[in-house]
């Protein structure tokens, strides 16, 4: 019965698995002690900052937190607002 | 000789500490250590209620701390083992009674005459249980397979690594089988991967153990349940003996014949 349950209906994993998942991003915050609002904040400085110098695409900037075996990394991605035209040359 | 020092921890409250430090005393004691149990939850004392221990508390920790009382006046004997005491807590004071150098200063005079003191630590990451781990030698964080015991259990286990505590051991408490072999609940495996720790100890799921809260004998007095054997489990890697993680489930009546087969000619514990 719940075997079927889970062939016609459950799309998700099972709550095992979506509790594995969730823990893995809370630890990671908690450890750097840098939470998803933080990274919010720091998107938002970083876009003022570059946005002063470069033409940049703010909604495309995205800040993340990574937790490698050795280094812990903040990366960020900025996509720079180019003409298309400057492009081809 | 000089006693180890553990401390059992958790940061989540309700997750099992207190029963893991009661049944640990008593599976240690049936093994012939020396052992002291000590609540370090002041004003919300429990492990006296789970080793059944309440109506023969005399004095506390706090007495002990503030000079109403010798150490061994304070220690209650559980007669129904040759070695096992209590170091009740204060029930009407609060965690402030007592500082961490008090802690140290207790735990020193007990060491030259036990095996093993056991300290029952309150939940929270605050005074009690900084007091709780500045003794300790070696700790063990109690955690349940679910997402806010193991996400405190992280944060605790980071304050010890911090402090230059341990080494520390992982104690998985009320894990059910059933649930996990369906995909609803961390397995032991996920657990310690995403902690990241050495693992001492599987508790599963059993009411044996409520009923043992009910009546004030823990699960580890007799070799009847799940959990009770568990704890023996533990208590021998504690002793430095090497024992295989076994199944945690009831054994079929096969296996129970094997088992009684195999067991005959050795000693019993």
């Amino acid at each position: 019965m719940k075997l079927l349950d889970r062939v016609l209906h459950r799309q998700e994993p099972p709550s095992g698995e979506i509790a594995r998942e969730r823990l893995r991003l809370v630890l990671a915050h908690d450890r750097a002690n840098i939470s998803p609002g933080l990274l919010e904040v720091l998107k938002d400085e970083i876009i003022a900052v570059i946005s002063r110098h470069v033409p940049i695409d703010p909604e495309g900037v995205q800040v993340t937190y990574t937790e490698g075996p050795r280094v812990h990394r903040l990366v960020a991605d900025i996509p720079l607002r180019t003409e298309r035209r400057a492009q081809r040359r | 000789m000089s006693a180890r020092v553990i401390t059992i921890t958790s940061g989540k409250g309700g997750v099992g500490k207190t029963t893991v430090t009661a049944n640990l005393g008593v599976a240690l004691a049936m093994r012939g250590q020396r052992v002291v149990t000590i609540d370090a939850d002041i004003g919300l004392r429990n492990l006296d209620v789970m080793l059944g221990l309440e109506n023969r508390i005399v004095y506390d920790l706090v007495d002990v701390v503030e000079g109403r009382c010798r150490l061994r006046q304070a220690l209650v004997r559980d007669k129904r083992l040759q070695e096992l005491y209590l170091l009740p807590a204060a029930q009407t004071r609060d965690k402030s009674a007592v500082r961490a150098e008090d802690m140290v200063r207790v735990c020193n005079e007990l060491r030259e005459s036990f095996d093993f003191l056991l300290i029952d630590s309150p939940a929270g990451i605050e005074q009690g249980f900084r007091n709780a781990v500045a003794p300790a030698d070696e700790v063990l964080i109690v955690t349940n397979p679910e997402v806010a015991a193991v996400r405190d259990a992280d944060r605790v286990i980071g304050l010890i690594e911090a402090e230059g505590k341990g080494p520390a051991w992982l104690i998985i408490n009320r894990l059910k089988p059933e649930m996990v072999r369906r995909g609803d609940m961390l397995d032991t495996s996920a657990v310690l991967e995403l902690l990241a720790i050495d693992l001492i100890g599987i508790i599963p799921e059993d009411e044996a153990v409520i009923v043992a809260a009910n009546t004030g004998r823990p699960v580890a007095f007799t070799d009847n349940s799940l959990a009770g054997r568990a704890f023996h489990h533990i208590a021998r890697r504690l002793m430095g003996e090497e024992v295989p993680f076994a199944p945690l489930k009831e054994p079929g009546f096969l296996e129970r014949i094997f088992r009684w087969m195999r067991s005959e000619g050795e000693e019993q514990r």
